[in-house]
């Protein structure tokens, strides 16, 4: 940090001044036209907040809603790497119509809003399949049942379970399309010397994939792939749309509720800053340490 | 001979879009005997040998390997790569497993030994090419000559009929050819069949119960090598020693 400022030439601290003026002249611009009452204070209530008649501190919208996204992201992450294998599997494939399906469904995905993709995804198929499955009545079973508690603290409510998993499946399906696309150029991207070797030592197609070209492959895409989960967690607010209970959507309820615009969107990017790039950092780090 | 040949080629032919790589080929291959193919680049060595496991399909001609006619998409063809090994010219080792995995993944994916075996198999042929004390290394780890004996050791774990070299010391610097070649001698010694390709006419010199000299897809001449090298038939086999015996 103090080599950062002694580097610092006149050309920096005049970009810096400029900058920080025009910070300053919105700022009171807001202050000044928008005559907007800051209240700050009230923020820290809707991560925790003291119940006065139980006596015990609970997890207000904001926190809730981080919670949700946290969920939502990590299943959703898994269920996407296992679909994106599959897809980037298939996109390499010798046959065909395996080979074009796989591509068809990649490039249709990542072609299309991901707005639109989410409403059509949400309406045409997790809608149906939580209705065939009976899921609300499942749900709703195990939130009146003994083992609540283990169930609440994977999924959080259980009496919005169904809603958790739509929303997980319909962003596993379409980050799954990137997921694939980066699966693909890593498979392509292993020597043909190796799958021969593969193939001469005995191995079947299978084997060969398995054993020699997916390892190589998975560990060559793995700062592709890290990205690719960040965006997957900046992606997450989109489900808010179709009332997955995620951080946006909170924060959407808390400023309905409470006209706190400005702190809580503010507080809310905050979160999703702190989320994305406390991964990003994370990953650099085992990166480097590979 | 009673027994049947490792090997029988018979007038094999292979086009890639235009270009005849192999034209009307025809070679045997006993049991025990150790044969190495030489000639320009470009004549079909290569090509020819990929043949023999499967690697490069044919279009044209029979090939029967171990009793069994071989193509790339036959039913067994899994089964004949078992009886037929193969060493590359790149060593093609596999970089995000150590030296003992390359060696025991073959033997316990493929012929499905238990690991203690598959590990004592692959102590055993890793002592055969003299770097035992390189079993826990990565393959980027060790110098080319090391990583090529690891490949021989490799395609030996798979216990092979035959064994097949793709210019086994070409990617090498010229101070490890010689490990290398050390290893084969040793190996052609011990009795196994092996097809090398190969410019190392030392080596041939040494090894080779037959020379064969291919050029442009064509096999031009078979001979012992104590004819090939004093007193060859054709004139282009003369050609090519000249060449690269001359200086």
């Amino acid at each position: 940090m103090a080599s950062v400022l002694r580097n610092l030439r006149w050309p920096d601290l005049l970009i810096l001044a400029v900058t920080a003026a025009g910070i300053g002249y919105v700022a009171l611009t807001v202050q000044g036209t928008l005559s907007y009452e800051w209240r700050w204070h009230l923020i820290p209530d809707y991560f925790l907040r003291w119940r006065e008649d139980r006596g015990e501190w609970f997890a207000n919208l904001l926190l809730q809603g981080l919670f949700t996204t946290i969920r939502i992201s990590i299943y959703a992450s898994v269920l996407a790497l296992v679909l994106g294998v599959a897809l980037g599997i298939a996109r390499c494939a010798r046959n065909l119509t395996v080979q074009l399906l796989a591509r068809t469904y990649m490039e249709l995905l990542r072609n299309i809003p991901p707005v639109v993709i989410i409403f059509i995804f949400f309406f045409f198929l997790s809608q149906q399949l939580i209705d065939a499955l009976n899921l609300n009545a499942w749900a709703r079973g195990i939130a009146r049942g003994e083992n609540a508690a283990i169930w609440e603290f994977f999924f959080g409510d259980m009496r919005r379970f169904p809603s958790l998993i739509s929303g997980v499946i319909v962003l596993a399906l379409f980050e799954s399309a990137f997921v694939g696309e980066i699966v693909r150029a890593g498979i392509q991207s292993t020597p043909k010397g190796q799958r021969e070797a593969a193939r001469a030592i005995g191995m079947g197609p299978v084997q060969e994939m398995r054993h020699i070209v997916l390892p190589q492959a998975m560990r060559k895409v793995t700062p592709p792939m890290a990205n690719q989960f960040i965006s997957l967690i900046k992606d997450s607010s989109i489900i808010s749309l179709i009332s997955v209970q995620d951080l946006t959507y909170k924060t959407v309820e808390l400023v309905a509720s409470t006209r706190l615009i400005f702190e809580a969107w503010i507080t809310t990017a905050a979160l999703y800053f702190l989320l994305c790039f406390g991964l990003s950092l994370v990953f650099r780090r085992l990166e480097r340490r590979r | 001979m009673t027994q049947q040949p490792v090997i029988e080629a018979h007038h094999i032919s292979k086009h890639f879009d235009g270009f005849q790589a192999l034209n009307d080929v025809s070679l045997t291959v006993h049991h025990g005997e150790r044969v190495v193919v030489c000639g320009p680049s470009g004549s079909g060595k290569s090509t020819l040998i990929r043949c023999f496991n499967g690697l490069e399909a044919y279009d044209g001609g029979t090939l029967i390997v171990e009793g069994r006619a071989l193509s790339a998409d036959a039913p067994h063809i899994r089964q004949l790569r078992q009886d037929v090994g193969m060493v590359f010219q790149q060593f093609n080792l596999f970089p995000h497993l150590s030296v003992l995995e390359n060696l025991t993944i073959g033997p316990r994916r493929v012929r499905g030994l238990p690991r203690a075996k598959a590990e004592a198999l692959a102590r055993k042929y890793l002592e055969r090419v003299r770097i035992p004390e390189q079993a826990d290394k990565r393959p980027d780890q060790l110098s080319g000559g090391q990583q090529q004996r690891v490949a021989i050791a490799r395609a030996l774990c798979m216990e092979p009929r035959v064994m097949l070299f793709d210019e086994p010391t070409s990617a090498l610097d010229p101070e490890m050819i010689g490990e290398v070649l050390d290893v084969m001698v040793d190996l052609a010694e011990s009795g196994m069949t092996m097809v090398v390709v190969t410019h190392e006419m030392g080596f041939a010199r040494k090894v080779a119960d037959r020379m064969v000299f291919m050029e442009a897809g064509r096999i031009v001449e078979i001979s012992p090598p104590e004819i090939f090298f004093t007193n060859p038939e054709t004139d282009r086999a003369k050609l090519f020693l000249n060449q690269i015996l001359g200086h």
